[in-house]
């Protein structure tokens, strides 16, 4: 009796484990399934690389949304990831008792924090900024980058504190006793000793940033063009999906689809890139 | 008589040396100082600018337009915020209830029964990794993709809440994994000595310890729940008030602050809304917190 209740638990949790797996499969299998005839139907190229979406005219080039989304997540790590890192290291070596005790959940909160409410402070905030400083309507690019910069900001700054954490004291020590300042110990020594740890951080971010949806959709300005300058409104492929899922049909409905499928695909190749510097910061 | 004297006056000029004061004087250690000084502010600064202009905003209209914006129906004109309050919370409590056992059980197995570096548990690993990766559209597609169309759930809270099952399952796995983790192997070994099986050893001695862990990370869940839009849209659906039964569409709070700025007519309910769900937030975080203390201060 009791040992028939051991076995079937076993498998039960044997189950419970394996569903994550399973759901993984699934949505690999639902987005390609639903995907893939869609890109076979517009061709390959014409898809990820045709410059006009235009469902109406059953024109669907993505790749004003590719690059978008790149540009964005460049514009993100570029604002938040220097800010993320120099916060990092101050709070891990520099920071008075005191002024941790409030930094430390004030970024777990910020962490916390719903994307919309992110997009809403974006724009009642950042995007009337902008409209002071460059004119226009103030969406676009630089406004989204600004926005996810702050977003990726408590990721770069908890993986980062933890890496720099993890580096054996004897380092900074050490070049201390040779006579380096501790800024410097910390930045040329400490530092690079937590590099892989610091760029799975980085890494983290950009998959935040690439996947981010309802606040980009508030501050991007949805134009699907090629953007010409910083202020230029762009779209992201995220905001393509959410924008127009609600109404669109047939090969439309199944490009976006498709456009989930490539999103997915960045997705996963960040991932793996995630992975293989943690276990390469966890071999060291 | 002359060497003595001479390293007299060697050691002189060294001991007389003053104890050179780094810190101060090289510009690279005060720009960089500088550097991270500001960074901190700008960050500190970043979350208290947030909170302030939800705050300063949504007060007010807060106050304006209460009591109707909690009046118990949605109608268009009070725009009533509490059946989307009341969705959020039946939303979270169907995911917790479908993710939080599936997870624990999945972390017993990775920590209790799983052998290390098996092949299994390195392809599990590796899906809750993607799991917690992906982003919440592509996660409301595929809910919209197989629970509203291929089970023929239509835009239910059922399909919301499923979909928001799996999303946070890598959460709950990770969070309820490093606090069995935690649970020292002298209380197993324990527990085996004194004759009891593996399962009495699981859920007697080690999951009473290990509690307050998982509970800080169910929390956790729950706050994303709360947060979430994008993956909701698509598969709860935008209908405003609370429905029948879970069967039918229905909004939480963040989608209905969603639906209300994309129609652009009411921004200032939109900020009461932020207002709430950023107390909720903050009041989530804080619980988190300090049930994550109590493991800790065992």
């Amino acid at each position: 009796m009791n040992k028939c209740k051991e076995k079937l638990m076993h498998g039960i949790f044997l189950v419970c484990a394996c569903i994550s797996a399973a759901a993984v499969a699934m949505i690999c299998f639902f987005l390609f399934a639903n995907g893939l005839p869609a890109i076979r139907e517009i061709g390959t190229a014409d898809f990820i690389f045709g410059q006009t979406w235009k469902p109406l005219e059953n024109k669907f080039g993505i790749f004003p949304m590719i690059i978008g989304s790149i540009y964005v997540t460049a514009g993100a790590i570029i604002i938040g990831v220097p800010t993320g890192i120099f916060c990092a290291v101050f709070m891990a070596k520099f920071c008075p008792e005191k002024i941790y005790r409030i930094m430390k959940p004030a970024v777990e909160l910020m962490a916390g924090i719903p994307s919309i409410v992110y997009g809403y402070f974006g724009l009642m905030a950042i995007v009337p900024a902008m409209q002071n400083i460059f004119g226009g309507s103030g969406k676009g690019m630089l406004t989204a980058s600004v926005l996810l910069g702050i977003m990726i900001l408590p990721t770069v700054i908890g993986v980062s504190e933890s890496a720099i954490r993890a580096v054996s004291d004897s380092y900074y020590e050490g070049s201390l006793a040779l006579g380096a300042t501790s800024e410097r110990s910390m930045f040329f020594v400490v530092l690079p000793a937590a590099k892989n740890g610091i760029m799975a951080g980085i890494i983290l971010g950009i998959g935040r940033a690439i996947g981010e949806t309802m606040a980009v959709v508030m501050v991007c300005g949805n134009q699907s063009i090629l953007p010409d300058k910083l202020t230029s409104g762009i779209r992201t492929l995220t905001a393509n999906i959410v924008l127009e899922m609600g109404y669109a049909a047939d090969l439309h409905r199944d490009a976006l689809i498709a456009t989930a499928g490539v999103l997915f695909v960045f997705i996963l190749i960040i991932n793996t890139l995630f992975s293989i510097l943690k276990n390469r910061s966890s071999d060291q | 008589m002359e060497i003595a004297k001479k390293s007299v006056v060697l050691i002189k000029p060294y001991s007389s040396v003053k104890k050179p004061d780094i810190p101060k004087c090289r510009p690279m250690s005060v720009i960089l100082r500088i550097l991270m000084t500001a960074s901190m502010i700008i960050s500190a600064g970043v979350l208290v600018a947030l909170i302030g202009c939800i705050l300063i905003n949504g007060i007010p209209a807060l106050i304006k337009y209460s009591p109707s914006v909690f009046s118990w129906e949605y109608t268009s004109e009070n725009v009533s915020m509490t059946p989307a309050i009341i969705n959020t919370l039946i939303i979270t409590a169907i995911s917790l209830i479908i993710a939080v056992p599936v997870g624990i059980s999945a972390a017993i197995y990775l920590t209790e029964y799983a052998k290390k570096g098996s092949r299994l548990v390195k392809l599990i690993r590796i899906a809750a990794e993607t799991l917690s990766g992906i982003p919440s559209i592509v996660y409301g597609l595929f809910g919209y993709l197989f629970f509203v169309l291929t089970l023929g759930m239509g835009y239910s809270m059922i399909s919301g809440a499923v979909t928001l099952a799996i999303m946070i399952l890598p959460l709950i796995i990770r969070t309820t994994e490093e606090a069995l983790l935690s649970v020292p192997d002298s209380y197993r070994e324990g527990s085996f000595g004194l004759g009891a099986g593996r399962l009495r050893t699981i859920f007697h001695v080690v999951l009473p310890s290990a509690v307050p862990g998982i509970t800080a990370g169910v929390i956790l869940a729950a706050g994303r729940i709360v947060g979430e839009s994008a993956a909701l849209i698509f598969t709860a659906g935008t209908f405003a008030a609370v429905p029948d039964s879970l069967t039918d569409s229905a909004r939480t709070l963040s989608v209905h602050m969603y639906a209300l700025l994309s129609e652009g007519l009411y921004t200032e309910q939109a900020f009461a809304s932020a207002v709430f769900l950023l107390l909720v937030v903050i009041g989530i975080n804080a619980l988190s917190k300090y049930a994550a203390k109590k493991l800790t201060d065992r």
